[in-house]
This record gives structure tokens, C-alpha cells and sequence, in this order.
């Protein structure tokens, strides 16, 4: 039974009838992994490290119960791959960087616990840029990341192995991180769905800080019930993070039952400018006029900070991970830099082996923001702004159940396009920091292809805690579209 | 806000000194000229009067009488085992076992 490319559904259901294991279904997409992701196939490059032992104790586990006639979990037998920013023990964990080379953590992020807990079958690890910092998946160090569906173009970013290792087949889902649209923008560019849950919803214990009043952890799969799934599973409050939410975790499949008719969609007026491509303008409308057909409300609504969201974020940011990433310094972990005499030429030595450009400078940048004489003018106002882009969504989630708007604004990119320029690069984030910044949750899910057959995304933006009516939202955008 | 127009060499080299970066010599133009440009580009947050506005450190804090259920719960003040020392210092570039091992830290 060729169970590649099937939903988790379909997985389960395979396994639990006997007609596939867990075992085969998990050689399967070895099988294609080791065909398609190499330099003598696509050269996707979407893994960074196979953890096929893990895998296939996992797997025989499952087919035991299954032999046995016991009740499957969620995910039995479902094949999942790991963004490399969190930690699984025994497998290397580079967060696309050199300056980890050669790490294997002593212990599991909770949600990589969590899933296993529930019957997926660990694949491996996912490339990305290096410390989940781009737009393009062009600055890992371990190289970039193809597009599977157009393979001289970029797969988005940060979790661009995320996103294209679903969207070729090599896993049915995967684990992503997204600090500001590093999880909804490769989804758009690599056509799957990739859901942000709010902050709080998904236990960081294990995954590499890159800022953490903003870092987040979600899931991809090829279809908007697998990501409700998959966030079932890893969401719920984590004593090893107190940041994570005491909130009971709601029954996101049970909620994809229940119709949208009657529910107010906003749109905001914003996130509409002349910098979006008239062909994802024209997706988006397409999809509003299917939801407008399902009997829901839409209308027009006002972000009006919406413009302070790019710079707002890249000063937050790059303040906290200028923090964050001290932590590098050649003492406990990864590489440490040869023949230095002193402490401090090692950590300098260590940090300017290590670190590649883009990392190297947004930690200048955060390190300017946070110094004497610039903390007010920089940092300070910056969380103060905020506090008012925060307000904006609260305002209008009094009037709307949820918001669609366009997640990018262009399709994919080809490699090597915009490396050039930073500032262009960040320019790119525009309409995916604001709901990173307000802790809201949000998603993309395919609703269309460009003339040229690159994909399209929309994004669907939920209250605080409200997963449930942006997964509604978004199946009901994926239904229109068969 | 500063004028963030020109960020100095002096300004990147002591920048990268309090973040322990070694910047090549051909980074350090190329540091200068995207902080440059990127702190322009940051400098529109002028535009908005934030006087009075509370600053916003996470999203917690939003949520106002909400805040326990939001994430601002403590754990019980118990004694859990950590990670096991031999596999962390396993992991570590230089160890005895027990310890970190590192350069020289006093310089003379």
C-alpha cells in the first residue's frame, strides 16, 4: 500500500486495518528521501540528519500494538520531520548553524516528546536558516533549501525544510518554529498549511531560543484537518515553560464540524497595498467570495499600525536574540575555535567562526538596540509600539470571529534574488510580524496557484486562544478550493 | 532617536566588542552600511507619539485579568532531577567529566 503523501487519516486507518505497517510506511519515505532529497535527485536539501533507529523502534512499537489489536493513538505510524531548532536526543542538533556542529542534545523538546507520545514516527531533523533568522532558508549553513514545487526558487523560511519536506512527500507533517511568519510564509511558498498557534498554546522547552517573547512552535501537513490534528497533540501547558498557557487545550478536529455560516470575517484594509501581487490579490478575493458563499460576514477593517509592525519587530527581535545568543560561546556546547590562549579570544574567535552573516547581524542590531544611550530610543519604543499594534487586533477581534489577509506579498522568489539587500529581505515579513508581535494565532493554507504554478497562501489570523474558528475558517477556504 | 542616517565605524566596532564578534575587516563596511539602512528604516517609529503608552514585554500582560491562565502560573517549588551531568559535559567541547574546561581567564 503506497501510503507516501497520505493524509495522517489515511496512515492511521492503513495501519490499523493491516494493510501497511508503520515499518513500511516509514521505509517508504526513507525510500523517497534517500530518491528524491539529495543532490542526485532534487536536491531539495530539506534534511539535515535521519534518525532512522529512533524511527523504526517507534514504528515497530506501533506495529505491535497494532498486532495486538490495541487502539492506535492519534498519530500511529505517522512519519514527521523535526525543524532542526528542536532538540531531539541522540540526533545532531545544528539550528542551521556551524557554531552547533557536532551537538547531540542530552534530552527532547516537549512537543518532539509529545508527538511520539501519540504514535508519530520521527523521520529526522529539518534544515532552516541558521537560528530560525530568514525569509528564504538561504542562510543555513548547511545550504538552502529547494522548492518542491518549483526548484529554482526558494521554499520560504525560517522553516523552509519544514515546509518542503511536506510538500514533497518525504513526511505526511512536521514541526516548524515561527518568530515572525517563519512557519506561515514557507507554508504559502511550498503550498501546505502551516498553523502559529497563539503564544502560550505550544510548550519552547527544547526549542533553541531565537526571541523569546515571540518564538513559537507549530506544525505543518498538507491539509488543514492533519495541522488541527498535529496541534492537538502538541499543545497544553508545560511545567518546563512557564510561559505556556493553563488553558484547556480545545478539540480543534471535533471544531472543523461545526459550519461557518454566520461568522464575521475581517479584512484588513492594510494589508491590501501596492506592494501585493496582483495575482495573490485576486487569490484572496476568490477565497473571501467563497467564504462569503458559506454565509459568512465580511467586511472591512482597520489595523492601523499595521506599517509600525516591520520595524517594531526588528528592533524586539534582534534585542532578544542578542541575548539569547550569548549563550554560544564555545563553553558547553558545538564548536570551539583552535589554538586560543584566553577566554575572551575564544568566545570572539568562536562566535565569528560560527556565526554566519545574517545571524551576525541582528545581533549587532539588537546588541545597538539594547546599548546605553539606546535602549529608550530603540528598544523601549518599540515595545511601546507594540502595545499599540496588540491593541489594534484586540479592537478588532470586538468586531470579527477572524481575519484573512495575504500572508506574503509575492510568490516564491528565485535563490539568489534578494541576498543581496537585507532591509529588502525584512521588507518581505510584512504582513506576517504583526500577529507574531500580538500573540495571536494565525495560519496559511493554499488558495491558489499564480499563471506560472507557483503556489499561493492565505493567511487566516484568530483572537488570542481561538484556534478553533481560525481552523474553521481555513478548512472552509480549503473546501472551496476542491 | 539617534541619527540613525550614519551608524560609524566606531559605533559597529563597538557594538561587535560588547556582543563578542570579531568583525573581518571587509564585514565592518558592510555591517555599517546595513545597520545603516535597517535603522533608517526603524527610525519611521518616531512618527507615532507613544507618551503615555505602557511598554509591552509579551503577550501575557495583554490579556490583563486573564493573566493566570495565560501563562503566568508558577510550578510547585519542588526538587525535580535535572539533565544527567555526563551527558551534558559529554556534549561539551572540553571536560573532565565534572567540569567545563575553558582558557586562561585571567589576562597578563
Amino acid at each position: 500500500m503506497g501510503l507516501a503523501s497520505a493524509t495522517i487519516q489515511e496512515v492511521r486507518a492503513g495501519i490499523a486495518s493491516g494493510k501497511a505497517t508503520a515499518t513500511s510506511v516509514a521505509e517508504e519515505h526513507y525510500a523517497r528521501i534517500a530518491a528524491e532529497d539529495g543532490p542526485g535527485g532534487k536536491g531539495i536539501n530539506s534534511f539535515l540528519a535521519l534518525s532512522r533507529e529512533r524511527a523504526l523502534a517507534q514504528a515497530a512499537k506501533i506495529d505491535a500494538m497494532a498486532a495486538k489489536g490495541e487502539p492506535l493513538p492519534p498519530l500511529a505510524g505517522v512519519p514527521v520531520g523535526i525543524k532542526d531548532v528542536l532538540v531531539m536526543q541522540g540526533s545532531p542538533a545544528t539550528a542551521g548553524s556551524k557554531i552547533l556542529q557536532g551537538y547531540r542534545p542530552p534530552y527532547d523538546a516537549t512537543a518532539v516528546t509529545r508527538l511520539e507520545a501519540a504514535g508519530a514516527v520521527l523521520l529526522g531533523k529539518l534544515n532552516c536558516d541558521e537560528f530560525a533568522m530568514g525569509s528564504s532558508n538561504e542562510n543555513s549553513a548547511y545550504g538552502p533549501v529547494r522548492n518542491p514545487r518549483a526548484l529554482d526558487r526558494v521554499p520560504g523560511g525560517s522553516s523552509g525544510g519544514s515546509a518542503a519536506a511536506v510538500a514533497a512527500g518525504f513526511a505526511v507533517a512536521s514541526l516548524g518554529s515561527d518568530t515572525g511568519g517563519s512557519i506561515r510564509q514557507p507554508a504559502a511558498f511550498c503550498g501546505v498549511v502551516g498553523v502559529l498557534p497563539t503564544y502560550g498554546r505550544v510548550s519552547r522547552y527544547g526549542l533553541i531560543a531565537f526571541a523569546s517573547s515571540l518564538d513559537r512552535v507549530g506544525p505543518f501537513a498538507t491539509n488543514v484537518r492533519d495541522a488541527a490534528t498535529m496541534l492537538g497533540v502538541i499543545a497544553g501547558k508545560d511545567a518546563n515553560d512557564a510561559t505556556s498557557s493553563d488553558r484547556p487545550v480545545g478539540d480543534y478536529v471535533g471544531a472543523l464540524a461545526k459550519p461557518v455560516a454566520g461568522l464575521r470575517i475581517g479584512v484588513p484594509a492594510e494589508y491590501f497595498g501596492e506592494g501585493l501581487n496582483p495575482e495573490i490579490r485576486a487569490a484572496i478575493e476568490r477565497a473571501l467570495d467563497g467564504l462569503r458563499a458559506a454565509g459568512c460576514a465580511v467586511k472591512t477593517i482597520a489595523l492601523p499600525h499595521t506599517k509600525y509592525a516591520i520595524p517594531t519587530y526588528y528592533v524586539i527581535a534582534t534585542a532578544e536574540a542578542s541575548a539569547n545568543l550569548s549563550r554560544f560561546d564555545g563553553v558547553r556546547y558545538g564548536l570551539r575555535a583552535d589554538g586560543v590562549k584566553t577566554l575572551s579570544a575564544m568566545f570572539r574567535e568562536t562566535r565569528d567562526q560560527g556565526f554566519g552573516a545574517e545571524v551576525k547581524r541582528r545581533i549587532l542590531l539588537g546588541t545597538y538596540a539594547l546599548s546605553a544611550g539606546y535602549y529608550d530610543a530603540y528598544y523601549l519604543k518599540a515595545q511601546q509600539v507594540r502595545t499599540l499594534l496588540t491593541r489594534d487586533f484586540l479592537a478588532a477581534f470586538a468586531e470579527v470571529d477572524a481575519i484573512v489577509a495575504p500572508i506574503t506579498p509575492t510568490p516564491p522568489w528565485k535563490l539568489g534574488e534578494k541576498t543581496a539587500d537585507p532591509l529588502q529581505m525584512y521588507l518581505e515579513d510584512i504582513y506576517s510580524v504583526a500577529a507574531s508581535l500580538a500573540g495571536i494565532c494565525g495560519m496559511s493554507v493554499p488558495c491558489g496557484e499564480t499563471a506560472s504554478g507557483l503556489p499561493i497562501g492565505v493567511q487566516i489570523m484568530g483572537p488570542h486562544f481561538n484556534e478553533e474558528t481560525m481552523l474553521r475558517v481555513a478548512l472552509a477556504i480549503e473546501t472551496a478550493q476542491r | 532617536m539617534a541619527d540613525s542616517a550614519g551608524v560609524t565605524t566606531e559605533e559597529v566596532l563597538r557594538v561587535a566588542e560588547l556582543a563578542n564578534l570579531d568583525l573581518t575587516a571587509d564585514e565592518v563596511p558592510r555591517m555599517r552600511r546595513d545597520l545603516s539602512a535597517i535603522l533608517g528604516h526603524i527610525a519611521q517609529l518616531n512618527e507615532l507619539d507613544t507618551t503615555g503608552v505602557p511598554a509591552m514585554a509579551q503577550v501575557g500582560e495583554m490579556l490583563g485579568a486573564e493573566i493566570e491562565s495565560t501563562g503566568a502560573s508558577l510550578r510547585a517549588d519542588a526538587v525535580h532531577p535535572s539533565l544527567d551531568r555526563a551527558a551534558v559535559m559529554a556534549a561539551a567541547p572540553e571536560s573532565d567529566g565534572r567540569f567545563f574546561k575553558v582558557p586562561k581567564v585571567i589576562e597578563r
